[in-house]
């Protein structure tokens, strides 16, 4: 039975309209097709196999640490030590594989030193209660610190001999680079992971509310641990993706900007940063957008300056529309969150 | 008493553990770890560095800590209003360049150069302001993407113009000054900072700007609730920031001369430490220019310290990076913990002796009987919280309620009722003085007077501070009942200086002197703490010779006398000692007696355990405050006693379901009228005996008033 209320106000036009959902998912997906035409009407070189090969193997380490990222940020959380840790953790298994160890042994000697250092980072956030980016910025310049006290060189270089590393470096499978088949394989895990998994569904409530979540019973504090080892472990993968590109690592990366265009690939696709939404999907697609927009600054050949003033220009208006579209309510926010 | 009993009795009397709670209550408590830090930091490194004391260090550390200093001093004004700046280390960068450009190349005068930097860090900080202020944007992240944008800019312009720098020098002697001159053998930047820190300590502890930082830092939800402009007052601190950031660019300038293409970087992350080192909570609401300071010094004798002992740059990261994590570990620690701690060592009971109670065997005056069981009711379902009751000289009834209001009821069935007054508080004792006007004791307030008209005034909410007190015990917190001596000055006690109104079972278990009897002279409008250390002080009464005042101290179960003129003058006496239950107020009796209620009875289980204080800090400690031991309001009683000190007869209601518990009382025209905060009625009880044309004013002020 039709109340006269609701009568009259369909009679008004009143009826509830579905709004048009647009999600800053699809918005990039659009974007992103919008370039790739671009790029490839303009510039010649841009379709070319070689370029494509070449695009997605640079995206690959890109994507393989965002989706570490993405994992703690669901999680409410911030990795800033991911490319220390992906620089360090490499650097040192080759250090320690040039003292005689064999190199496998030594990867699996960083994975546990790696391994170790996440679980630090994670124990300073969830039982120290250090505020997760103060840990991981204070943390990353540490481990940087100690990687140079140890390291005598910049560059290292892996033993030229070892069979999976240049398969991963150069080798294919089915015409797809092993490179991007290691990204697709994490992704996909990790995908697996979060949406089919009990830990996984515990990491969104976790991010969603952790008092609530904790006030349920949930583990919080180890799941928040366990998200540190996952991405430090993801980061190691991403070193090991790197490694196998250019023959070695060079620690100077942790001075560039790479964390800067991990996060702008996480808050581009569209995880929030206040946890508990987005997914690896996400991450693909944002991806997607910065590998594009890097390559074709590279071929238009923008100094890497301008590049990351561009980049940085983008990823602060991804911010203020995030902040336009989802703001923050003066009854609702909370002091102190920073 | 054994030899064991009287050392305990020793170390309860001298050792005062009720400090360290105060102490820990203190504003300056948390400085004191960062502060501690920095004297043993100068120490270690005042002995393993040759020449750490010596001018050349001192003056070069003074010219690097003006410097920082004013950087810290702008990421403190941004930490307290609740965010971040983490863009300082490229605002920094891009005003050496403005600065250099225009002094060295451009050959600009010094307001002119000074201006130009100032305006480019005020265009950094805007953007901040704008991204964080108004579109509120998450701070962190936001300063972190404008620190690359910041430096990406230095980064293309600083190449085009560095061989200009170089070849150039300034032409403006009051810049040179500023680098390089000196003030009494003090470098000129460094004086000039020290005006700048005291001008910004001014603002930011004493001004309203300041207060509104604090406020948006400390509660935003509140701030904004109480109007104040956030967006705008989180704008201002990042623009403030960026200017003074360039401030210290342009003093960098001034003392080195040059740059290199990393000028600036990593500043926000020695910035960072020394702020949060000092003591400036992240997260905001919290902090100060002498903290900042103190940050500021123990980073620069830290790393310059390092760089003398030829420690490598990393090792030098890496210590700054643990030092920050450190320090961001033990903030977030001390601020989620400090009120637990400060909570569970603030009770600190001492050892009491109580006297065996008064008999209430049959027989005795103090006989338990049923003579409250059929009284008259007043107010029933009205009243909430009526501690005292009082009658002007139209019979008017007046009590207290505990929405802070005074109530006035209107003879003759006392049925019909208006709010005479709004005060607020918890309004307790009253009197009339002479002139009429009502004076109220209000709890969380202090003394109030109210006029026939119903206007209230507050009469005195200070005293004078006590020497010793550790905390600064002149406000008032528990002003209790008051009464009027006949040169008109006002005597009122206090109850307890440590502990509000409604924590008044935390003082009885500490049962210690904490309260005080305090004179307020209206003539000159001096305030004095009459008697100190009294526990629990609680109804006053001017005695009927003129020449003293009686009053009770309720966990010590005792009425006293004071004499404040006569031959006695300054002695305190004795009246009564060992009262069966906890006393509240006393009012004059008809008949030259006085009434004094018990507002409840003591037991044998808390009477034992005042003899415990071990015990009841453990209770305090580990178990809820709804299990504790406390004083039991469930029985009162009313008594008469003479001057001297003799019990005549007691009122009692046993079955406890009108009158529980009793606070107050007062004879008017051969009725007694009873009242107990805790109760929901009034009751009034005819006085076969007395006086019908008896009426309290009239005792104090003849007839005539």
């Amino acid at each position: 039975m039709v109340s006269a209320n609701q009568r009259a106000a369909a009679m008004r036009g009143g009826m509830p309209r579905k709004p048009i959902k647009i999600s800053q998912e699809k918005v990039v997906i659009g974007i992103s097709v919008v370039l790739f035409s671009i790029f490839s009407i303009v510039l010649d070189k841009f379709l070319s196999e070689g370029n494509i090969i070449a695009l997605l193997k640079n995206v690959s380490i890109l994507g393989t640490l965002a989706v570490g990222m993405g994992l703690v940020v669901v999680g409410r959380g911030i990795d800033l030590t991911m490319v220390a840790v992906m620089v360090v953790g490499v650097a040192f298994s080759i250090w320690v594989s040039s003292l005689g160890i064999d190199f496998t042994v030594a990867v699996l000697i960083g994975a546990v030193l790696v391994a170790l250092i996440g679980l630090f980072t994670g124990l300073m956030i969830a039982f120290a209660e250090i505020p997760p980016i103060f840990a991981t910025l204070a943390i990353a310049s540490s481990i940087y610190g100690s990687g140079r006290i140890i390291f005598p060189s910049d560059v290292l270089y892996a033993p030229n001999n070892i069979g999976w590393l240049k398969w991963v470096g150069s080798g294919a499978l089915f015409g797809i680079p092993a490179s991007v088949l290691i990204f697709g394989i994490v992704s996909v895990t990790m995908g697996l992971f979060l949406r089919k998994t009990r830990f996984g569904r515990l990491v969104y409530a976790t991010g969603d509310n952790p008092n609530a979540a904790r006030n349920m019973g949930l583990p919080t504090r180890p799941i928040i641990v366990t998200q540190y080892i996952i991405s430090a472990l993801i980061a190691f993968i991403a070193g090991l993706i790197m490694t196998g590109l250019v023959t070695g690592i060079n620690t100077r990366i942790y001075n560039s900007s790479l964390i800067y265009d991990v996060l702008l690939v996480v808050v581009l696709g569209g995880i929030g940063l206040s946890g508990g939404q987005g997914g690896v999907r996400n991450v693909i697609v944002g991806t997607i957008l910065v590998g594009i927009l890097t390559n074709g600054m590279t071929i238009l050949n923008v100094s890497y300056t301008n590049q990351n003033l561009i980049k940085s220009v983008i990823l602060l208006t991804a911010l203020a529309i995030d902040a336009i579209i989802n703001p923050r309510d003066e009854q609702t926010s909370q002091t102190g969150d920073i | 008493m054994s030899m064991a009993e009287s050392l305990v009795r020793w170390r309860y009397r001298f050792l005062p553990d009720h400090v360290v709670g105060e102490l820990l209550s203190k504003k300056w408590i948390d400085s004191v770890i960062p502060f501690t830090a920095l004297v043993l930091l100068l120490a270690i490194f005042g002995s393993i560095v040759p020449g750490f004391f010596g001018l050349a260090t001192l003056t070069n550390l003074s010219g690097q800590v003006a410097e920082l200093g004013l950087v810290v001093l702008g990421l403190t004004i941004v930490i307290v209003s609740g965010g971040i700046d983490l863009s300082i280390g490229s605002t920094f960068a891009l005003a050496v360049l403005a600065t250099l450009y225009g002094m060295n190349v451009g050959q600009w005068s010094f307001g002119t150069g000074l201006a130009a930097t100032l305006a480019v860090g005020a265009a950094c900080g805007f953007i901040n302001a704008v991204m964080i202020g108004i579109l509120r944007m998450r701070a962190f992240l936001t300063t972190l993407v404008t620190l690359i944008i910041f430096r990406s800019a230095f980064e293309i312009l600083f190449p085009k113009v560095s061989t200009a720098l170089v070849t150039s020098s300034p032409d403006s002697p009051v810049y040179d000054y500023l680098g390089l001159g000196q003030i009494a053998g003090i470098p000129a930047s460094f004086v000039f900072f020290v005006v700048m820190a005291v001008i910004l300590h001014i603002i930011l502890s004493r001004g309203r700007y300041g207060w509104r930082l604090f406020a948006v830092g400390g509660a935003r939800r509140s701030a904004y609730n109480a109007g104040i402009n956030v967006r705008l007052t989180v704008f201002s601190a990042y623009v403030v920031c960026s200017v003074l950031v360039a401030l210290a660019a342009f003093l960098f300038c001034a003392r080195i001369g040059s740059a290199a293409s990393d000028v600036g970087s990593g500043l926000e992350l020695q910035a960072l430490t020394a702020t949060v080192l000092g003591g400036i909570s992240l997260g905001g609401g919290r902090g100060s220019v002498a903290k900042a300071l103190m940050g500021v010094v123990f980073v620069l004798v830290l790393s310059n310290g390092l760089l003398t002992l030829a420690v490598p740059g990393p090792v030098n990261d890496l210590t700054l990076g643990f030092v920050l994590l450190a320090s961001v570990f033990l903030d977030v620690r001390w601020t989620k913990n400090r009120h637990k701690i400060l909570r569970s060592v603030y009770i600190s009971p001492t050892l009491v002796k109580m006297p065996d109670p008064v008999s209430t065997e049959p027989g005795t005056p103090m006989a338990v009987n049923d003579r409250l069981k059929d009284v008259g009711v007043i107010g029933l379902g009205v009243l909430d919280g009526a501690e005292d009751v009082i009658f002007d000289g139209e019979d008017r009834l007046y009590t207290g309620s505990r929405q802070g209001e005074i109530l006035r009821f209107y003879p003759p069935d006392y049925t019909r009722w208006k709010v005479f007054a709004h005060i607020g508080g918890a309004p307790l004792g009253m009197a009339f003085d002479r002139q009429g006007n009502l004076i109220v004791c209000v709890a969380g307030m202090g003394l109030y007077q109210v006029s026939p008209a119903g206007e209230a005034k507050l009469l005195t909410a200070e005293t004078n501070r006590s020497l010793t007190s550790v905390v600064d015990d002149s406000p008032m917190k528990l002003a209790d009942d008051c009464d009027i001596l006949p040169d008109g000055r006002i005597v009122f006690s206090e109850a307890t200086v440590r502990f509000e109104m409604h924590d008044w079972y935390a003082d009885a278990l500490e049962s210690r002197g904490n309260g005080r009897i305090i004179t307020y002279d209206p003539s000159s409008g001096v305030t004095r703490t009459l008697i100190s250390n009294l526990v629990f002080p609680n109804g006053v009464c001017t005695a009927f010779d003129g020449q003293s005042v009686l009053f009770a101290e309720s966990w010590a179960c005792r009425i006293n006398r004071y004499y404040f003129a006569g031959p006695k003058a300054g002695r305190l006496e004795r009246v009564i000692e060992g009262l069966p239950g906890y006393p509240d107020n006393i009012n004059r009796a008809s008949d030259g007696t006085y009434w004094l209620a018990l507002m409840g009875m003591r037991t044998p289980a808390l009477d034992l355990s005042l003899e415990m204080p071990g015990f009841r800090r453990r209770m305090a400690r580990r178990i809820s405050e709804d299990a504790w031991l406390m004083p039991n309001l469930n029985t009162g009683c009313v008594l008469r006693f003479n001057e001297k000190g003799e019990i005549l007869e007691s009122l009692w209601d046993q079955t406890g379901e009108k009158h529980p518990m009793i606070t107050s009382m007062r004879e008017h025209k051969g009725v007694l009228y009873l009242c107990g905060i805790f109760n929901n009625r009034m009751g009034t009880l005819d006085l076969p005996n007395a006086d019908k044309n008896w009426f309290s004013s009239h005792s104090y002020w003849g007839k005539s008033a």
